[in-house]
């Protein structure tokens, strides 16, 4: 891909778009269309395309597999510890509401807010995972 | 916190599964799928109590109320099956680390990986049962189904790559029928609570909606659960994976299919509209019958013991559905008292196998000659396993055995209670077989002689043989506590 310039340059201007994209439908999930499926998705589809251009190499110096195996595992714990929280505060597993003390509204926001999150990171070190798995097939 | 059992059941190995995942290869990474096992195992332990003492438990996931948040309902059917499930993975992993570390073409560095497998593996199974919402079955399903089959491919042969790859597709037939099936019944009754689908479902019962739904869910848990003609995946996943995971997965994952079959015939269609209106038994007894049989043949001609053990567990599968065809209390006892019987003593003979190919690098029957002599207490617990597998009385084979013809009696199919003595018989052959190679010919030239198994694979291994010789006395759990759970799927008990 060395001498493809254009290529290059557009996935440069592409990259943050497709990152701040990601972060969007994640965070906007809670009001609209979205979520941290989705988002986890389009932040690994970032990645992919950066690997695609510039290579596998340099997508490992920026996302090294140490980091999504991290990544797999902290998503899960982050969903799994907000349900827990809810049953250490007194409410059921998963229960939001109790999350905050004040209002439980806002508890419900938080809650989801989080469990998306987790979602999303470990979908995008799954999706980032799987890729790396393939490309480096036959190394 | 007690009130929070069914849920940490399930929230238990969830949470350690990705902790085992982050912790470097060791001793420590065994020591926390350990610790956690013993946790789910006496968790369900501790709801099984509150059950038989207090009736059906219920947990309503993040404070929503049922039918519209996600239940969690224990009655005695699942905390039954919990027990089953939450102690053969006990018992497998004490079994595991052995395995792992030295017979599992595994790098060290990928060795915390096989226990979040494991533990995922387990996560799925006990959702399975423990909740009370149609499509977190599905969801749970997918956990289990899609970890065992990471498990099975990880096995030191070849071709585990091709009967995991050959089970994914089965699995993944199976479980989208089960989906589309809980689809339609969603769509006819706008509720996925299985107590409120019960309620809702005889108001539409006559549809071709629900009635497709039905087929689907048939279809598709009778893939899961290998029903003769539909087992075709089975032999190569038992005979290839890694002898722990076959041990769990013959032991657990089956029975876990056929529990989800009894909760949707049963709790959610209800028998009358299953085998009054849908006449599903006239379907489930011949297949029944041609399973045991056939299986049973095929199974005398195998020289792989692990493959030989594959099949007859398709049979053994064969008895539990036929036990769900007599739609009586006492064939439902049998059935479910087999699930328990069959995970006991399928456990003791592929951890008893474990322990030979940990020796002798095989387990074909000419490789296994003389195998008795050096090898007496692996091979001991092999023999009580293979009693129990027969039914021979005074093992744990015998209690369900014993109810599946007293049902067959009371039902009047004398050739039916004839036809299982016979495949009794059958089961002789083939255990025989392997006894009189085991104990009665001459070790083949150039086999190392090497000793007895560690004592690491002999201490579980046993373990779960004494409990067949345990249970085959004291009835109580896997007979009393099945009778109790077949009155709750009938509707007819306290």
């Amino acid at each position: 891909m060395q001498q493809y310039s254009v290529p290059r340059l557009i996935t440069k201007l592409l990259l943050p778009l497709i990152l701040l994209f990601a972060l969007y439908v994640q965070f906007h999930g809670d009001f609209g269309p979205g979520g941290g499926f989705q988002a986890g998705v389009i932040f690994a589809a970032g990645f992919v395309l950066y690997a695609l251009v510039y290579g596998l190499d340099n997508a490992r110096r920026i996302m090294p597999p140490w980091l999504l195996r991290v990544g797999v595992s902290l998503g899960v714990l982050i969903y799994a510890g907000v349900g827990v929280a809810g049953m250490l505060l007194g409410g059921a597993f998963l229960d939001y509401g109790v999350l905050d003390s004040h209002d439980p509204v806002h508890g419900q926001h938080l809650g989801i807010l989080l469990v998306e999150l987790g979602v999303g990171i470990t979908v995008a070190s799954v999706m980032i995972s799987i890729f790396y798995a393939f490309a480096g097939r036959g190394r | 916190m007690t009130e929070h059992l069914p849920v940490l059941q399930v929230v238990v190995p969830l949470i350690a599964a990705p902790l085992c995942a982050l912790l470097r290869p060791g001793r420590a990474v065994w020591l926390l799928a350990m610790v956690t096992c013993a946790l789910c195992l006496l968790i369900a332990a501790l709801l099984l109590d509150r059950v038989l003492a207090q009736g059906v438990i219920s947990y309503a996931m993040g404070g929503w109320p049922a039918p519209w948040g996600i239940e969690y309902r224990v009655d005695a059917a699942n905390a039954y099956m919990l027990l089953i499930v939450a102690a053969i993975g006990a018992v497998v992993m004490a079994f595991a680390r052995t395995v792992v570390e030295q017979r599992i073409r595994l790098p060290a560095s990928k060795q915390p990986w096989f226990y979040a497998t494991y533990l995922l593996c387990l996560t799925g199974l006990l959702g399975m049962i423990v909740t009370g919402d149609a499509f977190n079955v599905f969801v749970f399903l997918e956990i289990s189904s899609l970890s065992s089959y990471v498990l099975i491919s990880i096995g030191r042969d070849r071709r585990a790559l091709t009967a995991a790859y050959q089970y994914l597709i089965m699995g993944t037939i199976g479980a989208t029928f089960i989906l589309i099936g809980i689809g339609f019944l969603y769509v006819m009754t706008g509720t996925l609570n299985m107590a409120d689908l019960a309620a809702r479902l005889p108001a539409v019962a006559d549809t071709r909606t629900v009635r497709a739904a039905f087929a689907f869910l048939t279809i598709g848990i009778s893939l899961k659960l290998a029903l003769f003609p539909l087992h075709l995946w089975l032999p190569n996943a038992y005979a290839y994976a890694p002898s722990a995971v076959t041990a769990f997965l013959a032991a657990t994952a089956t029975k876990v299919a056929i529990y989800v079959l009894l909760r949707f015939f049963f709790t959610i269609f209800g028998a009358q509209f299953s085998f009054g209106t849908m006449r599903l038994d006239a379907i489930l007894l011949p297949l029944a019958l041609a399973g045991i049989f056939s299986a049973s043949v095929v199974a005398i001609f195998q020289t792989n013991v692990k493959r030989m053990l594959a099949y007859s567990s398709v049979a053994q599968i064969g008895y539990m559905i036929l036990g769900i065809s007599l739609v009586s209390v006492t064939g439902l006892t049998a059935a479910i008292s087999h699930l328990f019987n069959h995970a006991l003593m399928k456990g003791t003979l592929f951890m008893a196998l474990g322990c030979v190919s940990f020796r002798i690098g095989a387990v074909s029957l000419d490789r296994m000659a003389g195998v008795g002599r050096i090898m007496p207490w692996t091979m001991g617990a092999f023999v009580i396993g293979g009693l129990s597998l027969i039914g021979v009385p005074m093992t744990a084979g015998f209690v369900s055995k014993w109810y599946l013809i007293l049902g067959a009696l009371e039902r009047g199919w004398w050739p039916v209670a004839l036809l299982v003595l016979f495949t009794s018989l059958l089961a002789v052959v083939y255990i025989w077989r392997v006894v009189e190679t085991a104990y009665f010919q001459p070790a083949p030239e150039g086999r190392a002689t090497t000793g007895e198994a560690p004592l690491a694979l002999l201490v579980p291994t046993w373990t779960l043989a004494l409990a067949n010789l345990y249970f085959g006395l004291d009835t109580s759990l896997n007979a009393g506590v099945a009778r109790r759970a077949a009155e709750a799927l009938l509707g007819v008990g306290p």
